[in-house]
């Protein structure tokens, strides 16, 4: 392979042939079973699928938390496989921000520390400043010295949000990110991420179960049994300040079928 | 992470959970509690014993007669030929000065006061040698009072106290033996390791010959002890003095073989050796003990650290996640065990402190403190349980695999 092709850093990830097996006893369980993917810098992507599909597997080999068994994987240029065990832990710090669905805040800790966590790691001075305004980018200015059990789930997931940009990462993944939040919650952190990708560019992956939030991304990935099934542009992706879920099964409906289709592959490239 | 943040991480870490944490370190607190209780007593106590001994004089040689020992050459008194001998110019080079003593037992009476004590005939030298003096207003029995067997007393201070009160004694008399005495002085107080102290000092003429009849045909007079005053009081040059003090009476008494001597040569060096090496033996002993419940408060360092670290699984695959390095959660759960020790080995040193003061309460004149040596020892220790205990549970964190911690229920 050419590695020029790679060198290209308008590509944020490109991955060729990844699978992943998990040897359970006796059983080998491969839940990914080849995946190609090419992701542009800026981009806007949902990965749906059923529950048990890869998503989340697929999701933690991006961020780099996991390794693939086959395939190569290439993030901002860089070969994943060649890098050593701390350099890994450099590219989660500084490239990658990761949104889990359960938050996965510290207890006991205060907003502005939760946020000034990944700045402690990276050793940056002005963490504080920086954390402050990652927060208030998030629309928490007012809530910097909070403990997560004194937020809304919204309010918490808004922190980890800012806890994951404020390294201003090339990638920010996101694992359902609204998948433990009322439907009012989601829609506003659904919001923070459009913002966010298109106020500041930031390339956003996340996985949604909800085909109606996925129709605010520009790119839909869907997946099957360890297989990518669909890789689809949305022609015009809502926009979350404005549009309104659909109140009627039907239009839910409607948004489903235009969201979930079942295309192919090669219609993306 | 900077090292701050780290033990700020650890300090937040424990915070969270006081009580468990002060429970832990228990066998931390008893173990180095102990430590420093008994090295600080242990050290107490020698330099007690070392100041009992230093007022005895450790440099001075103790020469008295075997009486119990069976001789075939039947036992011979000690007496002034032996003792100015010894005095004598290159007879015994590491020896600088020599005092004799002739003790008896004898009636001391003040006006209705009378009560039996030793009298005891020293010789002029007697203070210097002692390092024990008249205390102020007093003067020391002199040459001359040797010479003319003069009938002058000095007291100890209990016994001046038992027959004047607070009276000043000096000019007085005093019959002893039934002979009138004129007081020249009191002695300083010293301290007796216990032992009665009550005595006269008369000059040694006079009890040998005014008070007794010690005379010994050819040979001068009965002395009770000679005392030898050494050049320098360690124990080589102790231990030469010793052997021309020795040769020297062997010869004088013409006895050839060393083991049929009759007579003992001791020195409080010696004496305080042996008993020195003793105490560290019986210290390290006891430190030993105190040891295993440091060993005790280690395991559970440990066992409180693979607790913490199963508990917050989650919150290091987090950690990871956001970009730790293994090496950093390896320090911080590090710090964090090393942390725990040194509280449970601070709260020790308080309560070894306390224990001291008690103590020192208790026995006020063997000065009983906390010696910085065993604090810096107690912490040394802590720190040192602190890494021992915490590398396992830390290297368990620090390789932690991400999802796996992230996933962790
Ligand atoms: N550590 C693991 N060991 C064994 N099987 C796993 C492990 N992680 C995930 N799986 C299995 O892989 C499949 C895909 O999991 P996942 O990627 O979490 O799916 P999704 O996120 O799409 O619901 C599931 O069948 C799951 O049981
Ligand atoms: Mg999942």
């Amino acid at each position: 392979m050419n590695n020029n092709n790679h060198s290209d850093t308008s590509r944020v990830i490109d991955i060729q042939g990844i699978t992943k097996t998990y040897h359970l006893g006796e059983i080998e369980l491969q839940v990914l079973k080849g995946i190609d993917l090419k992701i542009e810098r800026g981009e806007f992507v949902s990965i749906m699928g059923p529950s048990g599909s890869g998503k989340s597997t697929l999701m933690n080999i991006l961020g780099v938390l996991d390794q693939p068994t086959t395939g190569t994987f290439y993030l901002d240029g860089i070969n994943v496989a060649e890098i050593r065990d701390q350099d890994l832990a450099r590219i989660r710090n500084k490239k990658i921000g990761f949104v889990f669905q359960n938050f996965n805040l510290l207890k006991r800790t205060t907003a502005l520390r939760q946020v000034e966590l990944p700045l402690m790691y990276a050793g940056t001075r002005g963490r504080t400043q920086k954390a402050r305004e990652a927060l208030e980018s998030v629309g928490l200015g007012e809530r910097l010295n909070h403990l997560p059990s004194e937020l809304s789930g919204g309010q918490q997931q808004r922190v980890a949000i800012a806890r994951a940009l404020v390294n201003e990462p090339s990638l920010i993944l996101a694992d359902e990110p609204t998948g433990n939040l009322d439907t009012r919650s989601g829609k506003e952190v659904m919001q923070i991420f459009q913002t966010l990708n298109r106020e500041q560019g930031i390339t956003t992956i996340f996985v949604t179960h909800d085909p109606w939030i996925a129709r605010h991304t520009n790119r839909v990935i869907m997946l099957r049994d360890g297989n990518i099934i669909a890789d689809k542009h949305v022609a015009s992706p809502l926009d979350a300040a404005t549009a309104e879920r659909p109140s009627e099964a039907e239009e839910l409906q409607e948004v489903f079928e235009t969201t979930y289709y079942g295309g192919k592959a090669e219609e993306y490239t | 992470m900077s090292l701050l943040e780290t033990f700020r991480v650890a300090l937040t870490a424990l915070s969270t959970n006081r009580l468990r944490a002060v429970l832990t370190t228990l066998g931390i607190m008893i173990g180095v509690a102990s430590v420093v209780t008994l090295t600080s007593l242990g050290a107490s106590l020698q330099g007690y014993i070392q100041s009992q001994f230093e007022d005895l004089g450790a440099d001075t040689l103790q020469i008295s007669s075997a009486r119990f020992r069976n001789t075939s050459s039947g036992t011979q008194p000690m007496t002034t030929q032996d003792a100015e001998g010894l005095a004598e110019e290159g007879v015994a080079p590491h020896v600088v000065a020599v005092a004799w003593t002739y003790n008896i037992q004898t009636t001391v009476r003040s006006g209705a006061n009378s009560s039996t004590m030793s009298a005891q005939g020293v010789t002029a030298n007697y203070a210097d040698v002692n390092n024990w003096y008249p205390a102020s207003g007093g003067a020391f029995i002199t040459q001359n009072d040797i010479d003319s067997s003069a009938r002058v007393v000095l007291l100890d201070s209990t016994t001046a106290e038992d027959y004047f009160g607070t009276a000043n004694p000096v000019g007085q008399t005093l019959l002893i033996g039934g002979q009138v005495f004129t007081i020249i002085g009191v002695m300083e107080e010293r301290s007796t390791g216990g032992m009665s102290s009550q005595t006269v000092l008369i000059p040694v003429t006079t009890a040998q010959t005014r008070l007794a009849n010690a005379h010994v045909a050819g040979k001068g007079y009965r002395v009770t002890q000679i005392q030898a005053k050494v050049s320098s009081a360690d124990s080589e040059t102790v231990a030469l003095a010793t052997d021309e003090v020795e040769a020297y009476l062997l010869k004088a008494h013409g006895i050839r073989n060393s083991a049929s001597a009759d007579f003992n040569v001791t020195s409080s060096a010696t004496i305080l050796d042996s008993l020195s090496s003793t105490l560290s033996l019986v210290t390290v002993f006891l430190s030993a003990v105190a040891g295993i419940s440091l060993l005790v408060g280690g395991i559970g360092v440990m066992n409180i650290m693979l607790v913490s670290v199963t508990e917050r699984t989650r919150e290091i695959g987090l950690r990871k996640a956001v970009g730790a390095q293994s090496g950093s959660i390896l320090v911080q759960f590090l710090v964090e065990a090393i942390l725990l020790s040194l509280l449970g080995g601070s709260i020790g040193i308080m309560l070894g402190g306390v224990f001291l003061l008690i103590g020192g309460q208790l026995a006020p004149e063997m000065s009983i403190s906390l010696t910085p040596e065993s604090a810096i020892l107690a912490t040394g220790i802590s720190s040192l349980i602190g890494i021992l205990s915490g590398v396992y549970p830390a290297n368990r964190a620090a390789n932690l695999h991400p999802i796996e911690a992230l996933r962790f229920e």
